[in-house]
């Protein structure tokens, strides 16, 4: 090998240890896991693909995971109508956007376990910030919302919690509202087009690569779902926030069923790469980098 | 035409302050429980400011866990954090960016390919890998795998160096510099701002980290704050203004951070499209 292409490894060296450390071999040794029987404490021993066909035959708890996964999906057009509505405020040109932009921004920064028991007392149907909705909705006669108590809505609750915290996704549209060329909001106008038709026929095309990235994050960020469901509700009532990652660590951490564990997490790498593979595909045909590649 | 002009900023301010007002009110809800005495905790209607100002809530929550060895343990662990991904990050973004060697293309691919991978993908084997050296229950496990790069943190200062004019580099190899001085005396001083924005960000994640320290400290001694404040919930679950006291002292010190760095915060977000 020449002396530059050494020296590449040498610069590169302390991440791809990591690579390989805790990244490739872990891959690699829990494909192997998810075909074993293994509990941890004896050594693991080869069972085929068992674990998988329990895992897909299990309505009552994989299935469900997966079903209350899916349903967070809402959460992601949600998330993108508002984080884009707000950037759109926030790209006014008004005086004070800085501090708006940080008020919006607060949120996101609250420590994870911090923001689950501020929404659990939020949320509090009798006592919380809720009530006063309950009040109203009792007195015409169509009951409370339960929020967290409540199969029925304590998805709902984790998604208004999300949409509180979306700060991150909402910087990132602004950052590329402010990449739309100037003039072809000049040449709109001059064609007497509306505010509206300007952001339908300029705005939303130009930042639609942003928008598939973040939609492909949103599906990846619902499968990570873990420490808010894992403080507040342990994915109950009724196992209606058992999410897919509560169950693995579940399954991994409190039944100590390495094998089943494992075989949920190489499922979930596929999907991961599936998403991978996708946003590539989108960046090669939008993105282009300037300078070298 | 000029009334609508003269509208718009109304509008615009109107609508701004109606949606961060709507943002801020659980905050502001957390902020009135902290101090509300437990007998105003439980009522029909919202009263924001309690008859009496309860501040002994705050000592009582720092009292009744041990807040302080928790936030000894949290700062421990950060830090070693902060370091461990400044250094292990700056080497590999310099190769990435700042060089030219065979397979440099290929190495940055599968870099950019791990981006996206959940932690709960690796964590099962990581777990074991650890758990066979004996360092559960230490803070080895939060701490040694930030010495090893991380691929955002690697992407984002391989961007900033790219900006920088190739010359500056050249003229410090004629003069004889090796490619690690030219690092560390050229390029290092001059990514300042993008390294400052790194070790905030990996500070900010080791600090709100909760799934690892749940996954590797059972000692009650070695908690962090994200992991010992969880358990506060399960011993005073019903005592709110307790509660939102703790929540309030944890989230403090991330609310300082990024009013003292925002323009860092933004820019970083922006210029990688990374969740925070």
């Amino acid at each position: 090998m020449r002396w530059s292409t050494w020296k590449g490894y040498l610069f590169i060296a302390p991440w791809l240890i990591g690579f390989l450390v805790f990244t490739l071999y872990p891959i690699l040794s829990t494909l192997y896991f998810s075909f074993c029987d293994y509990r941890v404490l004896s050594e693991p021993r080869w069972v085929g693909a068992q674990n998988y066909r329990s895992l897909l035959s299990d309505s009552d708890y994989f299935w469900r995971s997966v079903f209350n996964t899916v349903f967070m999906f809402i959460g992601v057009p949600l998330s993108i109508v508002l984080g884009i509505g707000l950037a759109l405020l926030l790209n006014l040109k008004l005086r004070g956007q800085a501090f708006y932009r940080a008020l919006f921004y607060l949120p996101s920064v609250v420590p994870a376990v911090a923001s689950a028991f501020l929404w659990l007392w939020v949320l509090n149907p009798q006592n919380g910030l809720a009530a006063p909705v309950n009040q109203v909705l009792n007195q015409a006669g169509s009951g409370a919302i339960n929020w967290f108590t409540d199969p029925a809505t304590s998805k709902w609750g984790f998604i208004v919690m999300d949409l509180w915290m979306i700060g991150s996704a909402m910087i990132i549209y602004l950052a590329a509202l402010q990449g739309v060329p100037i003039h072809l909001y000049e040449a709109a106008k001059l064609d007497g087009a509306s505010p509206w038709m300007m952001i339908r026929h300029v705005t939303l095309p130009h930042i639609s690569p942003v928008i598939l990235y973040m939609a492909i994050i949103g599906i990846i960020g619902a499968f990570q779902y873990f420490t808010q469901t894992f403080v507040m509700t342990q994915g109950g009532p009724e196992n209606s926030t058992l999410f897919y990652s509560l169950y693995l660590f579940q399954n991994a951490f409190q039944y100590f069923r390495m094998g089943h564990a494992s075989a949920m997490a190489w499922m979930l790498f596929l999907v991961t790469a599936l998403a991978t593979f996708l946003v590539w595909r989108i960046s090669l045909r939008y993105v282009y980098y300037e300078g070298q590649a | 035409m000029d009334a609508k002009r003269r509208w718009n900023p109304v509008l615009g301010h109107g609508a701004l302050l109606l949606l961060s007002g709507l943002f801020m009110l659980p905050i502001a809800w957390m902020l009135s429980t902290s101090i509300k005495p437990d007998t105003e905790l439980f009522q029909d209607r919202i009263v924001w400011i309690p008859s009496v100002i309860e501040w002994g809530n705050y000592y009582k929550a720092l009292t009744t866990f041990p807040f302080w060895l928790y936030l000894k343990n949290t700062v421990i662990i950060a830090v070693f954090t902060v370091i461990g991904t400044v250094f292990s990050c700056l080497l590999p973004a310099y190769a990435f960016s700042r060089m030219r060697w065979r397979g440099q293309g290929i190495w940055f691919a599968i870099m950019l390919s791990t981006l996206m991978l959940p932690p709960q993908v690796t964590m099962l084997s990581v777990f074991l890998l650890f758990r066979s050296l004996g360092w559960v229950d230490t803070f080895l496990p939060l701490i040694v795998p930030a010495f090893f790069g991380n691929a955002f943190f690697i992407f984002m200062l391989r961007q900033f160096m790219l900006t920088l004019p190739k010359e500056l580099t050249d003229a410090a190899l004629l003069d004889g510099c090796s490619e690690f001085q030219t690092l560390r005396f050229i390029i290092a001083p001059l990514c300042k701002p993008a390294i400052v924005t790194v070790a905030l960000f990996s500070f900010v994640a080791a600090w709100t980290d909760f799934l690892s320290p749940l996954i590797y400290l059972n000692d009650a001694e070695k908690y962090t704050l994200a992991v010992g404040l969880q358990y506060f919930l399960g011993r005073h679950g019903e005592q709110w203004n307790l509660l939102m006291a703790a929540a309030t002292v944890v989230t403090a010190p991330m609310v300082i951070v990024f009013l003292i760095a925002q323009r860092t915060f933004i820019q970083g977000i922006a210029l990688t499209g990374m969740k925070g």
